[in-house]
């Protein structure tokens, strides 16, 4: 009895062969993940004859990513950007060549940075130049601690960068300008697409495609217009197990199997379902109706990968730093 | 000034009462009074119920069927009925210890008491997660050893001892200095030993004190957000209490559900405030006859 209580207390330490994972994720994927667990228990029961439990957690994915380096017992991560998992990996509870691992740099889906702005475009919103103007009022989410606030920062410093004549200088005083449009900055997508949607605050909102098309189609049909700029950039949302956990808990096959379930064409299906682009390629192409081609940087070619952005840009004292505490 | 004479010519106007104000200052006092009690208590509380029932009560009530909710209730009473006993008894221990004894050292620990009013909720859940953590001081003994503190049930009842700590002891310590040592002294004479003294004479003295303060401990033990967010970890199912749950469902577009479980945490606090104000009345009047008995 002491020892049930006990086991009771502390509880998942004293329980032999878990068949329950936990999947420690970003904001804005709650609706898709709690979606395919479903999917994939079925499978998997199909297959093993029992039934996993799929625990999810959801929230900023750098608050999250350090609440895995904290002891958050994750067994496997799904992030919106490799940062968080490289800082996870960085901590020795995940392997370096966790990317490498599973196909498409371990993202299974992906959404650019889209614009979502009020019925009818009243401020005409196009392309990136008018997020600048006087009078726009722009939500996006904090980029020293969300992924959609750091992909829509790098979108707009891609977009200026790409500009005739633009140069580092330009950019930075390109982003300068969209912040100080930036009445108040949320800590995750999540949060700042409350702001956008249900408190009414802003003219545009910056998020994945994923959220915008989520909101328009399901929460609020006929409030809100889509806006495509001609250029945005590319989000890729990697994966992972947690070598550490699994490898304690004894997990690892059943994790893996979740994850790669992400690839197969019903993981891709429900991706497309919750509006994430799929990787499959014909999936996408049957698809172009709802993901239209867009010119699409990439993190790794226009700014050396992830790493030399985050050094750059959002580090401590870094370019976000420098401009935000100027404004 | 000083020195100087100056005369004023002062309007002689019916004596008046020095405790009475003039009506007119009375009127905008209570009007100012009345004004932000409606916008900041009533309205805010009526916008909880109206959101609740925005979608009809077949909502509101299939919010509760739903496991994550269903759960999180469980948790927020499981979690209280570990925190507020143990505050119980630290806080009428400490209440006994710092009215009964004079030691170096007393006004201090008075003082340490209160500690968790003064700091943000937040930094109590972090000072668990520096200790507690990975790379927390216990961290690694205690991921050796597979035990969990953080982002499990252990966690989320320390952060909420640690913020509902001074409750019971505030309440208690006014009261049982007040009421002196006396019946103690007389019992001790009468043979009584140290347990029968508590239970028979200490306890049936300041029930009402000790029970105001265990409502109040419970109200902020179910209310509890700040500190038990960061260390909960927001499991679904697993580590959501009913204050994470709400702003998990908010975040989810449920806005009606948001707020029917909201409510439910309303009803709770209002229940305890009525509970709370007839063992406030209570503990005044026992107050009140201690004060007259030393006179």
């Amino acid at each position: 009895m002491k020892r049930h209580l006990f086991s009771l207390l502390f509880a998942g330490s004293a329980l032999a062969a878990p068949s329950n994972i936990l999947n420690v994720s970003y904001d804005v994927t709650r609706e898709f993940y709690q979606d395919s667990n479903a999917v994939f228990v079925q499978a998997y029961r199909a297959k093993h004859g029992l039934a996993p439990t799929i625990d999810l957690s959801n929230g900023g994915s750098s608050k999250q990513a350090g609440a895995v380096i904290a002891g958050l017992e994750a067994d496997v991560v799904t992030m919106n950007q490799e940062t968080d998992i490289d800082a996870i990996a960085r901590a020795g509870l995940i392997s370096p060549e966790w990317e490498k691992r599973l196909p498409d740099n371990s993202a299974p889906y992906t959404s650019p940075i889209v614009f979502l702005v009020r019925k009818g475009n009243p401020k005409a919103i196009k392309d990136w130049s008018d997020l600048v103007k006087p009078g726009v009022a722009v939500i996006v989410p904090n980029p020293k601690t969300s992924g959609n606030g750091r992909y829509s920062y790098l979108a707009a410093w891609a977009y200026a960068r790409a500009q005739p004549a633009g140069s580092d200088a330009t950019a930075t005083e390109f982003i300068k300008a969209l912040f100080k449009n930036v009445p108040l900055l949320e800590t995750g997508g999540r949060a700042a697409t409350n702001a956008f949607v249900q408190k009414e605050m802003g003219d545009v909102l910056l998020t994945f495609e994923s959220e915008v098309l989520q909101i328009t189609k399901v929460f609020s049909p006929d409030q809100f217009d889509v806006v495509y700029p001609p250029t945005s950039i590319l989000a890729e949302a990697p994966v992972s197990v947690v070598d550490q956990v699994v490898d304690q808990r004894g997990t690892r096959d059943l994790a893996t199997a979740y994850l790669e379930f992400l690839w197969s064409d019903e993981g891709q299906k429900l991706a497309v379902k919750h509006y994430f682009r799929p990787r499959s390629e014909k999936l996408l192409a049957e698809n172009a109706a709802i993901f239209p081609a867009i010119q699409l940087a990439k993190v790794d070619e226009v700014f050396g990968g992830w790493a030399a952005a985050q050094k750059t840009h959002f580090a401590d004292g870094g370019i976000f730093d420098q401009i935000y505490q100027g404004k | 000034m000083a020195g100087a004479t100056t005369t004023f010519r002062t309007k002689v106007v019916a004596p008046r009462r020095a405790t009475a104000e003039s009506p007119w200052i009375k009127g905008t006092l209570i009007s100012i009074l009345l004004l932000f009690f409606g916008f900041f208590l009533i309205l805010p509380l009526y916008v909880v119920f109206h959101e609740a029932f925005s979608k009809g009560a077949g909502v509101f009530f299939k919010t509760f069927q739903d496991r994550a909710t269903a759960h999180a209730i469980w948790l927020t009473l499981l979690t209280a009925a570990i925190a507020v006993p143990l505050n119980t008894v630290f806080g009428v221990a400490a209440a006994w210890a710092l009215t009964r004894f004079q030691f170096r050292g007393r006004s201090l620990l008075i003082s340490l008491i209160d500690l968790p009013l003064w700091v943000s909720p937040v930094i109590g859940g972090l000072i668990y997660v520096l200790v507690f953590g990975r790379q927390g001081w216990f961290g690694p003994w205690l991921f050796e050893h597979d035990i969990k503190i953080i982002f499990a049930l252990p966690g989320i009842v320390l952060a909420t001892t640690f913020v509902t700590f001074p409750f019971v002891a505030r309440g208690l310590i006014p009261l049982m200095q007040a009421q002196g040592h006396k019946e103690e002294e007389a019992a001790m004479t009468l043979g009584a030993n140290g347990w029968q003294i508590f239970w028979r004479v200490t306890v049936p003295k300041i029930k009402w004190g000790l029970l105001y303060g265990i409502i109040l401990c419970n109200a902020r033990a179910m209310g509890e957000f700040g500190a038990v967010s960061v260390v909960s970890g927001h499991i679904r199912n697993k580590t959501n209490t009913m204050p994470l749950h709400i702003e998990i469902l908010y975040n989810e577009y449920q806005f009606a559900a948001a707020f029917a479980v909201a409510s439910v945490l309303c009803v709770l606090a209002l229940v305890t405030l009525i509970i709370k104000t007839y063992a406030e009345w209570q503990a005044e009047r026992q107050l009140r006859a201690a004060a007259e008995s030393v006179e």
